[in-house]
């Protein structure tokens, strides 16, 4: 009763320093809508947005853009001379797009044809992961909490540390091979073999992402009425037909925003994985994102005009990726709604 | 009240890291080994003498001197002071201290033989002074000889007498590797050198690879293929990744390591009594016995905003008493001529790391023409970065050495090129 007491108290201090802030701001926001009118006020409401967005994302992009238009090794674009298109050329430059070899920037290519295998089977294999361990968690198991916590924790930690974590894991002298050896296996060269630093690749990334996406198709599954599952268990229906029938459909919205936030964060790539290997063995795991950074800044003699190039090429593949996603959602809404 | 406060220290906070106040000094500085601490000291001795400028020193790791101080130089939001390998490809960032210095004369008298080192071609200036001379060369673990009964390579052994008997030590022992090398363009060249190779053509820009060159590196990838050197180093990397086998080494994991001098004091650090450690200067190849010289130096930047007190600071760090407690305490050998004609006590009681500081000493007579020339020579980071680039492609399988070798000319020839 007290606790109540005291929260009105606070309530109503509240309210009065609300109600006397609305009163100061209502003066010149009534004469700006005199003014201006009801879509000038929706302008002048979205403007600091607007603004963030522009400072942020619009301008960067198209420095970018003008970055890309430029050669030379010089970091600020007075010094940099204009060359067109001539960084697009110099990427398009290829005998022979499926043999890297014979591109004039090969490793481009090389890191293109990564990044599209990493995203392939990352993808696919994610929402595998995920689809099985919401299931799993959405069931009466013990410590439940504790589950879902577990999973969820690799999410929170920095891609640096997850990187360092699986490298000592992997490595020559790592944990894995200790643990083998121990079982009287013979020791793996884990990270300089070209498939398994791949699939390193992909499986620290699938550890560190899996519990976001784990609780995006939990909340679904929660969202799907019990009473669905209580008719197909009086109709006798099996438990696979149950999946097929009624979870994976009722599933789908959310599976289609796991899937293109997943592709879209696959395609960007790079945190983790060039802690983990460095881009190596060779240039088997260089992803696209590590391919702009050591051109456009950890080469002896960097390019940053081709490195811009290269991320707006990459962009544009995001772009793609974005409309998929809000033409899929679009359909999804609209079946949800018939 | 309490925002206002938070917001002004905030802003206080944010420019503090962006720009220097008058009597500030910031130092960027990267260790390999114990000298991290012995530069503070000597620091915490100028701060004592000199209140009034107040000097930061930033510890950063070497990749970051490599890769993110070139870019912070080229933004101008770089250090005042800043230690620094690729000190030619830089130059043009340097301050000329010349106006500013206590006695200019002092610096070209003692320092004056590495000053080209860090200057632009045809330039005069005093940007700085090498806090070391370094020379690349090998290490073996001695103790893994001996429990092998393998005789320990004489003076004038090729590359491939050493590596053959550390093969056999490797065998014996059964370490992993026989021998490993820096993943660095600037490790492989004094080998390279030892072949014959020579980087530079008749007009001063960057010649084609050799066959002396091709010949080494082909060993090279070799031995990396037939498992004989440490795979980890060179494979497990892409690019132009800088990666040591030092810890290798330290863990007795390979027989010989090739790295340099800076790696004594390491070495005595952590390796310790564990095992017996030589060093052994560089392997001979047909050419000659050659390693690479080099060293760090620590150089004044242009766009500092207290170029007197990045002086002050500066001659203090080059006069002789400093360079010269600098030298026998992190037991790097000294630039300074004046500390060289007055001789050095080491302070160490290590045996294994005063035979290899002798060792390295020696070494240095039988350093090549080809590679003195080098750290002066404006295109050698060019150089080094395409060789190990594609030679650790190659060694990764991806592509034959002679496509190694054609891409690496046609990197350097794109680099000339967009530099132009």
């Amino acid at each position: 009763m007290k606790a109540n007491g005291l929260l009105s108290a606070s309530q109503s201090v509240l309210m009065a320093v609300v109600s006397r802030v609305m009163g100061i701001v209502d003066v010149p926001l009534r004469y700006l809508q005199r003014k201006a009118g009801q879509n000038g006020m929706a302008a002048f409401f979205l403007a600091p947005n607007m603004a963030i967005f522009a400072v942020f994302v619009l301008v960067p992009f198209v420095i970018n853009f003008v970055y890309s238009l430029t050669g030379g090794s010089a970091i600020f674009l007075s010094e940099r001379s204009f060359v067109g298109a001539e960084q697009y050329r110099e990427i398009f430059a290829c005998g022979n797009y499926l043999d890297p070899n014979t591109c004039k920037q090969d490793v481009f290519w090389i890191a293109a044809g990564n990044t599209a295998a990493f995203v392939v089977l990352q993808v696919s294999l994610m929402i595998v992961a995920a689809l099985i361990t919401a299931l799993i968690l959405n069931r009466e198991i013990i410590g439940r909490g504790f589950w879902r916590a577990v999973f969820f924790f690799p999410v929170l930690l920095s891609p640096v540390v997850t990187g360092l974590i699986w490298r000592w894991i992997f490595q020559r002298q790592g944990v894995l091979n200790a643990v083998m050896q121990g079982l009287g296996l013979e020791p793996h060269d884990w990270l300089t073999e070209r498939n398994s630093a791949f699939f390193a690749s992909i499986g620290v990334s699938i550890w560190a992402h899996v519990g976001f996406y784990t609780l995006i198709l939990l909340a679904g599954l929660q969202a799907i009425p019990k009473d669905l599952y209580e008719a197909a268990q009086m109709d006798g229906t099996s438990r696979s037909r149950v999946f097929w029938r009624i979870t994976l459909p009722l599933l789908m919205p959310n599976l289609i925003v796991v899937l293109v936030l997943a592709l879209i964060r696959a395609v960007q790539i790079f945190d983790e994985a060039f802690v983990l290997t460095h881009g190596g063995p060779g240039t088997s795991t260089m992803y696209l994102v590590q391919y702009i950074y050591e051109t456009g800044f950890a080469s002896e003699l960097r390019n940053p005009g081709l490195a811009a190039a290269a991320s707006i090429l990459m962009g544009a593949v995001l772009v793609v990726l974005t409309l998929v996603q809000m033409a899929a959602s679009r359909r999804s809404e609209k079946k949800g709604a018939r | 009240m309490k925002s206002i406060s938070i917001l002004a220290a905030a802003g206080i906070a944010l420019l503090s890291s962006t720009a220097a106040f008058a009597g500030d000094v910031r130092i960027m500085w990267y260790s390999d080994g114990v000298e991290g601490q012995v530069f503070k000291d000597l620091i915490a001795k100028f701060q004592k003498d000199n209140p009034d400028i107040k000097v930061t020193v930033d510890e950063v790791a070497y990749s970051t001197i490599k890769e993110q101080l070139p870019v912070q130089l080229a933004a101008g939001n770089g250090p005042d002071i800043a230690r620094v390998t690729n000190l030619k490809s830089l130059s043009q960032y340097w301050l000329d201290l010349t106006p500013y210095l206590k006695d200019a004369e002092f610096w070209k008298k003692n320092y004056g033989d590495q000053l080209d080192w860090m200057r632009p071609d045809g330039s005069n200036i005093i940007p700085g002074f090498m806090t070391q001379i370094t020379l690349t060369g090998g290490f073996i673990n001695k103790t893994l000889f001996d429990q092998a009964g393998v005789a320990v390579p004489g003076e004038k052994a090729t590359w491939d007498e050493w590596v053959a008997a550390s093969a056999k030590v490797a065998k014996s022992q059964q370490v992993p590797y026989a021998f490993a090398i820096d993943r660095s363009g600037h490790r492989i060249t004094g080998p390279a050198i030892s072949y014959g190779a020579n980087y530079i053509g008749k007009d001063g820009m960057p010649a084609p690879l050799d066959d002396a060159a091709k010949k080494y590196l082909t060993q090279l990838i070799k031995w990396n293929a037939d498992g004989v050197s440490d795979k980890d180093v060179w494979v497990s990397a892409s690019g132009t990744t800088y990666k040591p086998a030092a810890d290798d080494f330290i863990n007795a994991q390979v027989v010989m390591y090739y790295a340099g001098s800076w790696q004594i004091p390491n070495f005595m650090t952590k390796i310790g009594t564990n095992f017996d450690w030589v060093a052994i200067g560089s392997p001979c190849g047909p050419a000659a016995c050659t390693g690479m010289p080099g060293g760090a130096g620590l150089v004044a930047m242009k766009d500092t905003k207290n170029p007197k007190d990045v002086a002050k600071v500066m001659d203090f760090l080059a006069s002789t008493p400093i360079a010269k407690e600098f030298a026998e305490r992190t037991l790097f050998l000294p630039s300074n001529k004046e500390v060289v004609a007055g001789g050095l006590d080491f302070k160490t009681d290590n045996k294994f790391a005063k035979e290899a500081l002798n060792t390295f000493v020696k070494a240095t007579t039988t350093t090549a023409p080809e590679a003195l020339k080098l750290p002066g020579w404006k295109w050698s980071d060019t150089y080094y970065g395409a060789l190990v680039s594609r030679v650790g492609q190659a060694m990764a399988g991806e592509m034959t050495a002679d496509e190694a070798f054609k891409r690496i000319d046609s990197d350097i020839a794109e680099k000339v090129k967009a530099a132009k």
